[in-house]
This record gives structure tokens, sequence and C-alpha cells, in this order.
């Protein structure tokens, strides 16, 4: 595939990565308008970068740490479950991941 | 009590000499907004119950230790709205998406506890782009807030409502998030002043992430004294975000050099902006300061590496969201979040990660190289914030790069973890407010603040309501 054009399936394969369920007008749609972005910015590939480190963040901070002690201002079991109704004995209930079959 | 005060200065003075109560200040605002916000669409949650316990404290606070009180509680009695980004424990808090339209946090972020601490008064949350994605605040899931201006232009983003609720006199300062420009811009757009803070002064934590290496915590307000003390709460060291540090800030001096930098003043920027700028440039020029025209070559590649760098890490931190602990499922994202997320995948997938990513990542070294070499020759810069005043609603949200074209002048200050300061600097021919914005080095905020001081006496400056509220 040529760099800076999607292609239908592309758009596909990406969406399947980040778990998002596209109609086919969207993906018609995010294909034309990600193509163009992703087209202007690979003009980045004109600039020369050799021996260039790169920069992932700018603080110039490394290895920041604390004691590894119990803090009281954590949130109670009741509040870091307050945000579903889809409880279990205090568990989140999450989706199935495995069938029963196994496979 | 007619009006409410429109600096922190005037409201501690009146709520100390009993002009006003706290709650009659809430009062005011909360009437205020029952007027405005159904036009304007700036608030997404009122917090009416929670601004009244608070006023009725700071009332009380003031009848036992007097003025003392402000020495305990630096924004005693200030009102303040919080961009629908920053966690309040019990109040609903959105992202200004779908996704989270039921959400009711059980903790509230570092800012917004500082700030009550300090004696602030939470009038609601604010509509912005969801999950701060976007320039004009119209990719809200909640619909477009409106510049208190004019209603047919866009109050700039992502901070829309933030920006607006200072601009039309609902709050007396607001909370922002500035990832790629999301506080200069509005606030520029609304004429209020708008602060970017270093990277890493003021703690993240509690507040939905866009991206992380970008996400600076910013406000608006009306003048600079207020900005700074508003900084002065926010700012420091905090146990739950590892890349803050306290400085070490610089010290202004007397006779400071500002940058012009060319590549800031190029086709495309509105006449009017250019202006803007230049007789701000020319204003500190008559007070002694030096204007050195320079370059930072970079500048144009700047939006590139920022729509590789910034959905990267936008699709990573909107990985979270699984409708398991809070929140709706993931096809409840809007059009810009997944259009964000696509592209962030993409460019981070197997076989494209050294062409966008780790390339993206070389030239933010260069942009912040650029940056390195102009501070041995100037101490802050002056540039446009915007390439042209506020655009009608609608004008740009069809085309998405064009939309993104709108950061080109804010962005850099992200990837180089600047400190940027937007200030008001007048209106244009359509009556829409005009501005310019001041970077310096990393921690220069007291040097950006000596300026806009010195602008705000120097230019004969008043704080100006939107619709003569």
């Amino acid at each position: 595939m040529a760099m800076g054009k999607l292609s239908k399936s592309d758009v596909e394969h990406v969406a399947s990565l980040a778990k998002l369920k596209l109609s086919p007008e969207e993906i018609l749609k995010f294909q034309k308008q990600l193509s163009k972005v992703v087209s202007y910015v690979g003009e980045l590939s004109q600039i020369d970068t050799l021996n260039v480190e790169p920069t992932s963040q700018t603080t110039g901070l490394t290895n920041v740490v604390r004691n590894d002690e119990l803090k009281a201002d954590g949130l109670s079991q009741e509040e870091a479950l307050s945000g579903t109704e889809k409880t279990h004995n205090g568990y989140f209930v999450v989706p199935q991941v495995f069938d029963k079959e196994g496979s | 009590m007619p009006k409410t005060p429109l600096t922190i200065f005037q409201t501690q003075e009146g709520l100390i000499k009993k002009d006003f109560s706290a709650v009659e200040i809430v009062d005011c605002y909360l009437e205020s907004i029952k007027k405005k916000n159904q036009r304007l669409n700036i608030f997404l949650t009122v917090s009416e119950e929670v601004a009244y316990r608070q006023a009725k404290k700071v009332d009380e606070a003031i009848a036992e230790l007097g003025s003392g009180a402000l020495e305990k509680y630096p924004l005693l009695g200030c009102a303040v709205s919080h961009k629908d980004l920053f966690l309040t424990k019990g109040i609903r808090t959105t992202a200004g998406s779908k996704v989270l339209e039921n959400y009711v946090p059980a903790y509230s972020s570092t800012v917004v506890s500082r700030i009550e601490q300090a004696g602030g008064i939470t009038i609601g949350k604010t509509n912005c782009d969801a999950w701060a994605h976007g320039a004009s605040g119209e990719n809200s899931d909640y619909g477009p807030t409106k510049n208190p201006w004019n209603e047919n232009y866009v109050p700039g983003g992502s901070s829309s409502g933030s920006a607006a609720s200072v601009a039309a006199n609902l709050t007396l300062f607001a909370t922002g998030t500035d990832t790629g420009g999301s506080v200069r811009q509005p606030a520029s757009f609304c004429g209020v002043f708008g602060l970017k803070p270093t990277y890493g002064a003021v703690p993240r934590y509690g507040v939905v992430a866009m991206a992380s290496s970008l996400d600076s915590m910013g406000h608006f307000a009306r003048t600079t004294d207020d900005i700074r003390r508003i900084f002065d709460v926010t700012k420091a060291e905090d146990s739950k975000d590892s890349t803050v540090r306290n400085g070490p800030y610089q010290a202004t001096a007397s006779r400071l050099k500002i940058g012009l930098p060319k590549e800031y003043f190029v086709k495309g920027v509105s006449r009017q902006v250019e202006e803007a700028v230049k007789n701000a440039a020319r204003l500190f020029e008559r007070q002694g300061m030096e204007i050195v025209e320079m370059s930072l070559p970079h500048t144009k590649y700047a939006i590139s590496v920022y729509y590789i760098v910034q959905p990267a890490e936008v699709c990573s931190n909107l990985g979270r969201y699984d409708a398991v602990r809070y929140g709706n499922a993931r096809d409840t994202f809007g059009a810009e979040a997944k259009r964000r997320i696509m592209l962030g995948t993409y460019v981070l997938s197997s076989g494209y990660y050294d062409a966008y990513y780790l390339k993206a990542m070389k030239v933010r070294s260069k942009i912040i190289e650029d940056f390195d070499k102009a501070w041995e020759k100037v101490d802050a810069i002056i540039a446009p914030v915007s390439p042209t005043p506020p655009f009608k609603l609608g004008e740009k949200s069809s085309d998405p790069l064009k939309m993104y074209l709108a950061d080109i002048f804010t962005v850099a200050g992200n990837l180089a973890g600047i400190p940027g300061i937007s200030v008001p600097s007048g209106f244009d021919k359509e009556g829409l407010p005009l501005g310019f914005q001041l970077l310096g080095p990393r921690f220069s905020e007291n040097v950006l603040f000596s300026l806009t001081d010195l602008y705000e006496k120097v230019s004969g400056y008043q704080p100006k309501v939107a619709g003569n509220a």
C-alpha cells in the first residue's frame, strides 16, 4: 500500500484494532478524511532527522517514585464501584472473553 | 446587588467590606446563567447546591476571621466554572461526550480540590469539544457553544464554554485544558486572558486525559493579576502526578527582549490579526523593550508533528473506555473522537510506527531546539494566537484538515512544553475580539505576567463583558 493513502481494508483493520464498530458510510468517510490527513503529515519525511533523538516528554524528569506506603485518601470499594450498575458481590461484571467450549 | 465584580480584588474587597455576600454573588451568577445559557449553551451542568454550600462557608469564614480570611483562602468567594474535563466529586463530568453522559466522579481533580480549598465557589461545568478535540466547540456531543460577542460565531475551542463563561460574566474565572491551543485560542476568540502554563507546572491528576505529553492545565480570567493569583493556587507538586515540578521559576528583568518570529506572519494570517500583534509589539518597544526579528524554522511542521503525536496519545488514553467501570459503550464516541482514535491507531500500527510516530518525535526535538536557540537571544516571543479572528459556526466543521490548521500557531508551544498567555487587545471590524500571545521558556510565567501587566497598564486595558450583562 502506498504511503498516505488508506484503502477500505486499512480502515477496517484499524477500526478493529481500536475496537470501534463502523458503519459502511463511516468507513468510506474516514477513508477519505484520514487519507487526506495522513498524506498531509507525510511532509515530515522531507526533514533530515539523522542523529536526532526523539522527544517523548519535556519535563526532563525520570523515575519519579514515592515510598511504598498505604495512603488513606484512596477510594473505598463502594466509591470505586459507583460508576456502574453491573456489579456482582463487590466486583465489576465484565463481558465474557472466553467461550464455554474452550478452544 | 446589581452587578458582579469583574476581578478577584474587587470581589474580595466587596466581600470584606460587606457590600455583598458570597451567597448574593452566587444568586447573581445563577440568574445570569438562567437568562443566557439556553442561547449560548455554555454550561452542561450548573452546580447550584454545591455553589450555595461553598458560598455559605465563605460568608461564615468572613464573619469569623474578617480580612484574615483572605490569608487563609486566597481565592475566597471567587466563582469558578470548570471545563467538563475536570473531575468534580459528586458533580457530573462528561468531557463533552455521550460516553460519559451519566458519569458522576467519586473524586475531584487536584486543580478542582486546590481551588475549593482556597475558597473558590464551583458554579458549574462548561461545554467543550468532546474529549477536548477541536478548535471551535462544534465537536461537543451536547451542541456547540456560541460566542457571547456574536452568536453566529464560534467561541473557539476546545475549552469553549469556559472562555465564553468568563466573557459573558457567568463566572469570575474558569479552568481549561490546553493540549494544542485549547485555552489560548478560545481566550482570544472570547476576549479574555488565558494561561497555558509550562507543561508539568500544574497537576493533571483527575482531568480526563487527551494527549498526556502535551496536556497543560490552564485557566481564564480578565486580568493578569487574576491569572497570577489563580496560578499560585493551582501550580506545585502533587503526589498524584509524577510529571509536576516546582520550577525553578525565572525572575523577571526590567529590559526584556521580545522576539517576533517571521514564520508566524505568513500568507493566510488575516491583516487585522497581524496588526493586533504588531501594535502590541510597538507598545512594548515604546516601553523600552527590544523587539528582535527572528526565526523558528520548523514552525511549519508543528501541525504535522502534532497531528501524529496527539492522536497517538489520544487513542491510547481513550482505550480505557470499555463501559465496564463507568461510562457508555465505545459506539457512543462521536465522529471526531473516532477519527482521532483511528488516526492514532494507524500511525502506531505495525509498519507505520517508524515512518510516522518515531519521525514525529524526532521532528518534535527539532522544534524544541528552535525554541532553545531562540531563548539564547530573546526572553519572550510575541505571536498571533490564531491566523484569523473568530470564524462562523459551520464554516470549517465539514473539513477536519481545515479545522486542524486553525491550531497552527498554538501547537508548537505544547510540543515544546513552554508556557503561553493569550492577551485580549481589542476588537475587529465586526466587533469580535482580537488578541496576541506571548510565549517564553519553561517556567518563565513570571516574565510573561510582567509583560502582560505592563501591556494592561500602558494600553489602558479595562475588562469588558459581552452582551453588556
